[in-house]
């Protein structure tokens, strides 16, 4: 039975007290005495050579201690950035991986690229001397669009990378795929665009190094989802300083959404230059420099030819997908285009052939990485649109034709890699169906069409991989890292009880809901635990927060963590109490032996494991123990989304009039923070769908590089969301958790999009790409008429 | 640099501070007050997440050169629960309107400036009053509840 | 952003002494200050107008309503003698920017800068108002010259703008979704002796006067009558709309804002 600050209970946030009164702390909100600022010099061209670098100007201004550019860095053994995840082409042949240096050295290659730092005494100052630096460049041809990038004769980007393309890879069996789509009753072809977006934390990305020259020790205060990952890749391949001697503390972080995974060159420079320069050293991005700096997401194009046989069942699903990496490759790139898409493009269903080849490609634009969702939302687009195409086609209920083929046993080998452990989705689609009163649709959209109103409804069934990942089976796959999670708990002699986890918490909330999972299984109050992550010097290790991995991966291993702490504390409880060890029971502040009146208060077992004045033989002092857990396979939450939008045909002006969102996300642990994730992702959703777009022009320069032009969803963008959750529990975890942070964001596009395709298809409209801005849907709808 | 003195009331407090010329409000309140509530989300006056009141109204503090407010109230959101939680931070608590918790601060002094001037606001009255802030994680309804629900509970 | 000095004055003279001096004058400085943070601008020093009392305020002078160059949206949104003497003013003031941005941005700053999509220039214009500067009277149609362009001399300062109450008026704004400018902003304002109309966030000129639309509407003062889209020629084009579409929201707004006039 649920406690009332136990599994399944709506716990206000631990957090919140810090958040709501102002009192968050976000790396600029901290400071030093003798703080310098780090101000970049970056590149305005697109591609270009760096012909030469006047610093003397910079160097003499006022305030200014140090100008280092690219050169110096490398002569002083930084290493290149890397690329975490080894990705081979068809062929056989490694990935074709140009270098990236946190400074450039003789090529830019996107606007933003950096070239030199200012360390000056106030950020004024190092603005001032950063534009006193004369770069003399010469300037290269540029190529934005990934399909021009591939084609002969277009600018080369790296030379590493012939022909700008970084591996052409496949999955599946492309001549089965072909005869089923040979021999089948129907084929419904599709093309489209999932439009490139700018992530966008609130929290712009930023950076404090301190240099202890007493010690030889560096301290890193920097807005990560992954502390220690990046204290190791600071080590390991950047030649920062060995992992003993440089802390990585990630405090309050103001949203990541992918964004705030990867290493940048700002993070290295500001730890180089803070022991160069001898002097602390901060950066915080401005919004502009976080619109050409921050990873960018999607931007994919894709071919695919979804067959049917003449029972409207599935056969088989081929898909040609060019993705664009942009400039260089970031920490995660290669594996969100290949293993985080194209193993979901089975979706919900059965389809016996699947292929899927897709083309990695440089661009002269912003590195694009994972951003919330990473792979998976392209493939839910991509099946979820051709799946609404079909039913169109093939003149079929969306939502029979999808149930039509559901799979149904479980577990489920895909033809890509994936083996589905549980779900039920006919239980979300009748519980979205129901919720969006789909019957009363009908109605509806004739009383919009009394107003001049165009009214349309659409689904999208997804699926994704989450609780990433099995370490071994990534490692297979080419991963440079394990993806398990580590935890230690620490009863105290008092009682208290502090966790340490490696993931963080970046709005997720863990604080609560991590202590949740403690304050069921000891029946201790929530202000008896605490949450501790995000400082290296702390937790013993960690891989962080990203991929709906924390409920899944991160609580499992503070789980097995309390497995061993409850062993020894009933240990010590029957040892005391004079009792068996499987009489114990834990409850109510309580360790009791069942049915007798013997009990020790909780902190009793505490203070008598520290003292040790009467321990069992043999037994270790101390209540401690820590636990790694790797999981054994993916979660896969799934659900219905169902959208219904009302769009004017006058202007083009899309409408989102109702949201409905059935969730299957296994256990829940705090069913108002999962709601909250369900809106937050679906606000993005609706925003990639409707609204952003990071837009560059041939030139290469981005056009979108502010909120004057990058479209973020606000508060009247929004309609209310109706959202409910229906679990089947994960069998591969403790707590059947499958994770509920992408969600929203993974299944919302293709339901817009589809709805707006409804209701513009009495008027000629078959295909937009996102984001539907009114301009766009006008302009279908004027070519269709 | 010469810099300038500039006088003004920060959360019922006295405050004189020396600035540079051009400083702005935000970064005077952050680095020279160490009022770290208020945050820096654009600098460009287009997410919100500055927003102070000045003499009781929502302001932009990066857009605000700090010379502009001589003799004036700011408040902020770290002066707001001065006396135990704001209605309002209560509000937000009970319905999850933080995530991340970087716009809180700006969104709860937008929400304040409303509920200060219109004590009973309709959802769409709230909606535009907060059409300035933008919040990356919560997708606002949250924050829209918790602005109607702090209403109702200060009318109450 | 490059130091500065900063003087606020209380009188009109001080303001004109101060920028004959080389200051710059300042309004709210929605615009402005984010164009010196990013170093596009660098004057010596700014003369903030909005501690000026003769500049702010809302009155009726004869049988026109007069707002002062330093009085904020916000203020003009919510006065009793806008909503009762033009409603439509009102309403196109509390649509500007948002809450923060109505609280600093003045009327004076607006039109002095002249953005393209700008929403109180084609209030000015469609309503024959008369900017009055501390040198002189500028009638809106002399006024606006172009993009970010106006009569306004090196120095001249905008004291106040005075409006002739329309029998009807109405502002249709089809808002650019990221900046909460207008895409394309239609007001129509009918006196007794014709229809105007006046368009901001279309033309690559800036807020102007669409004649065409003018002569229809005179005539006839009904959506029916609003004529074909005009041409899409000079009009802007950018991320978010065609020059076509711009010349076709012209049209639909032009529509609507004669059918919420009434």
């Amino acid at each position: 039975m649920p406690k009332d600050t136990g599994i399944g209970a709506a716990v206000p946030r631990t957090e919140d007290r810090r958040f709501t009164t102002g009192k968050g702390r976000y790396t600029d909100d901290f400071t030093v005495v003798g703080l310098h600022h780090a101000v970049f010099v970056r590149s305005p061209h697109a591609h270009a050579r760096v012909t030469g670098i006047d610093k003397s100007a910079a160097e003499a201004a006022p305030g200014v201690v140090a100008v280092y550019d690219g050169k110096q860095l490398v002569g002083d053994g930084v290493g290149n950035l890397i690329c975490g995840w080894a990705v081979s082409s068809k062929d056989g042949t490694p990935m074709k991986m140009g270098a990236w240096s946190a400074l450039a050295t003789d090529t830019v290659r996107y606007v933003g690229d950096a070239v030199a730092v200012v360390i000056a005494e106030t950020k004024a100052q190092a603005r001032d001397a950063a534009e006193m630096v004369e770069v003399e460049y010469e300037e290269l041809p540029v190529v934005v669009d990934a399909t021009d990038a591939l084609k002969p004769g277009a600018p080369q980007i790296h030379p590493e990378a012939e022909g700008n393309l970084i591996y052409d890879w496949e999955i599946g069996d492309a001549a089965a795929t072909d005869g089923a789509i040979a021999n089948a009753a129907k084929v419904v072809e599709i093309e489209l665009v999932n439009n490139r977006l700018a992530p966008n934390a609130m929290e712009p990305r930023a950076a404090m190094a301190v240099y202890d020259a007493g010690t030889d020790h560096l301290t890193l205060h920097t807005t990560s989802q992954n502390p220690h990952v990046a204290r190791l890749v600071l080590s390991a391949f950047y030649q920062i300083a060995p992992e003993h001697k440089l802390r990585v503390i990630a405090p309050d972080v103001g949203g990541g959404f992918g964004s705030k995974i990867y290493i940048y060159p700002e993070e290295i420079v500001c730890l180089w230059a803070a022991r160069k320069a001898g002097v602390p050293v901060k950066w915080t991005a401005d919004r502009t420099e976080a619109f050409i700096t921050d990873a960018h997401g999607r931007d994919h194009v894709s071919k695919a030819q979804l067959a049917f046989d003449s029972n409207n069942r599935i056969t088989g699903l081929k898909v040609n997908t060019v993705a664009n990496l942009g400039a260089y490759m970031s920490l995660f790139s290669s594996c969100v285009p290949t293993y985080l898409y194209a193993t979901l493009l089975s979706g919900q269903y059965v389809i016996p052939n699947i292929y899927c080849d897709v083309k990695a490609v440089y661009t002269n634009t912003v590195p694009v990485d994972a951003y919330r969702g990473a792979g998976r939302p392209e493939a839910c687009y991509l099946i979820e649109r051709l799946m609404e195409k079909a039913a169109k086609e093939l003149g079929v209920d969306p939502g029979e034709l999808r149930r039509q083929n559901f799979i149904t046993q479980f577990p489920y080998q895909t033809p890509v890699i994936m083996t589905y452990d549980i779900g039920d989705f006919s239980q979300t689609l009748d519980a979205a169906r129901a919720a969006a009163d789909v019957a009363g649709f009908a109605q509806r959209k004739a009383a919009s069409e009394a107003k001049g109103r165009k009214r349309g409804l659409g689904y999208s069934c997804y699926i994704e991989a989450c609780g990433i990942a099995p370490s071994a089976a990534v490692g297979s796959l080419g991963a440079g890292v394990g993806l398990w999670e580590s935890a230690e708990v620490r009863v105290n002699p008092v009682g208290s009880i502090e966790v340490l986890t490696g993931s963080h918490s970046h709005g997720q909330g863990h604080e609560t809901t991590f202590a949740q999972v403690v304050s069921d299984r000891f029946d201790l109050p929530m202000d008896n635990i605490k949450i501790v992550h995000g400082d290296t010097d702390s937790v013993q290790f960690g891989m962080g927060t990203y991929g709906s991995r924390s409920g899944a991966v991160g609580m499992s291993a503070i789980v097995k963590a309390l497995d061993k702490v409850e062993a020894k504390v009933k240990k010590i409880a029957a040892h005391v109490l004079e009792a068996s060890e499987a009489d114990i029971v834990i409850e109510g502040g309580a360790v009791k032996v069942q049915g007798t009146d013997k009990q020790m208060a909780w902190h009793e077992v505490g203070l008598a494991a520290y003292t040790a004045h009467n321990l069992p033989e043999g037994m270790e002092p101390g209540l401690k123990e820590g636990a790694f857990y790797d999981p054994t396979n993916f979660t896969f939450p799934a659900g219905c989304y169902i959208c219904e939008v009302e769009v004017d045909p006058d202007t083009g002006v899309v409408t989102v009039e109702n949201f409905t969102a059935a969730d299957d996300f296994g256990q829940v642990i705090n069913p108002l923070i999962v709601e909250g994730q369900v809106h937050g992702g679906i606000a993005q959703g609706i925003g990639q769908a409707m609204l952003e777009h990071a837009v560059y022009d041939e030139s290469g320069q981005p056009l979108s590089g502010s909120y004057m032009d990058y479209t973020m969803p606000r508060a009247d963008d929004l309609p209310s969301f109706k959202v409910s959750t229906h679990e089947t529990f994960c069998p591969g975890n403790p707590l059947g958790i499958k994770g509920c942070g992408e969600a929203g964001a993974i299944g919302s596009p293709p339901a817009l999009v589809n709805a707006v395709l409804d209701a513009l298809s009495g008027m000629g409209v078959k295909h937009l790409d996102m984001p539907l801005t009114p301009r766009r849907v006008w302009e279908a709808i004027n070519a269709a008429n | 640099m010469s810099k300038k003195p500039v006088q003004f009331r920060l959360n019922g407090a006295e405050r004189a501070v020396f600035v540079e010329g051009g400083q702005n409000l935000l970064d005077t309140i952050r680095r020279g007050l160490g009022d770290t509530s208020p945050k820096w989300g654009c600098g460009q006056g287009t997410c919100g997440a500055c927003t102070v009141l000045i003499d009781g109204q929502p302001h932009l503090a990066c857009l605000t050169l700090a010379e502009a407010v001589e003799g004036r109230e700011i408040s902020t959101n770290a002066g707001l629960g001065a006396n135990g939680l704001h209605p309002l931070q209560q509000a937000f608590m009970d319905h999850f309107a933080a995530q991340c918790g970087f716009c809180t601060s700006g969104m709860l002094m937008a929400a304040k400036a409303l509920l200060d001037r219109n004590p009973n606001p309709t959802r769409d009255e709230v909606i535009e009053a907060i059409s300035g802030n933008i919040c990356r994680c919560t997708g606002y309804e949250p924050i829209i509840d918790a602005i109607l629900d702090a209403a109702k509970r200060r009318a109450a | 952003m490059y130091s500065f000095d900063y003087v606020k004055p209380s009188s009109l003279q001080d303001a004109l002494d101060a920028i004959s001096g080389g200051g710059q004058p300042l309004g709210g400085g929605q615009t402005l200050i984010p164009t010196l943070k990013q170093r596009l601008a660098m004057p010596e020093a700014l003369v903030d107008l909005t501690g000026i009392a003769e500049l702010k305020g809302v009155s009726m002078s004869g049988d026109k309503l007069s707002v002062g160059g330093a009085t904020r949206h916000a203020d003009v949104a919510a006065s009793a003698e806008v909503k009762a003497k033009i409603p439509a003013l009102a309403a196109l003031a509390g649509q500007i920017g948002d809450p923060q941005v109505r609280n600093r941005g003045t009327i004076g700053g607006s039109i002095a800068n002249n953005d393209p999509a700008a929403c109180y220039p084609s209030a000015v214009l469609a309503l024959g108002a008369t900017v009055r500067t501390d040198k002189r009277e500028i009638a809106a149609d002399d006024y606006f010259q172009g993009l970010f362009t106006t009569a306004l001399e090196e120095g001249e300062v905008v004291v106040g703008v005075d409006f002739p109450v329309p029998e009807k008026a109405a502002y249709q704004k089809f808002v650019q979704p990221a900046s909460r400018f207008a895409l394309t902003g239609v007001f129509v304002a009918k006196f007794a002796g014709g229809v105007r109309v006046a368009v901001t966030g279309a033309s690559q000129d800036g807020v102007f006067r669409w004649s065409e639309a003018e002569a229809a509407l005179s005539s006839n003062f009904s959506a029916d009558a609003v004529p074909a889209a005009p041409v899409a020629d000079g009009m802007i084009g950018d991320i978010h709309g065609t020059p076509e579409y711009r010349a076709h929201l012209v049209q639909v707004m032009t529509k609507r804002a004669v059918a919420a006039a009434g």
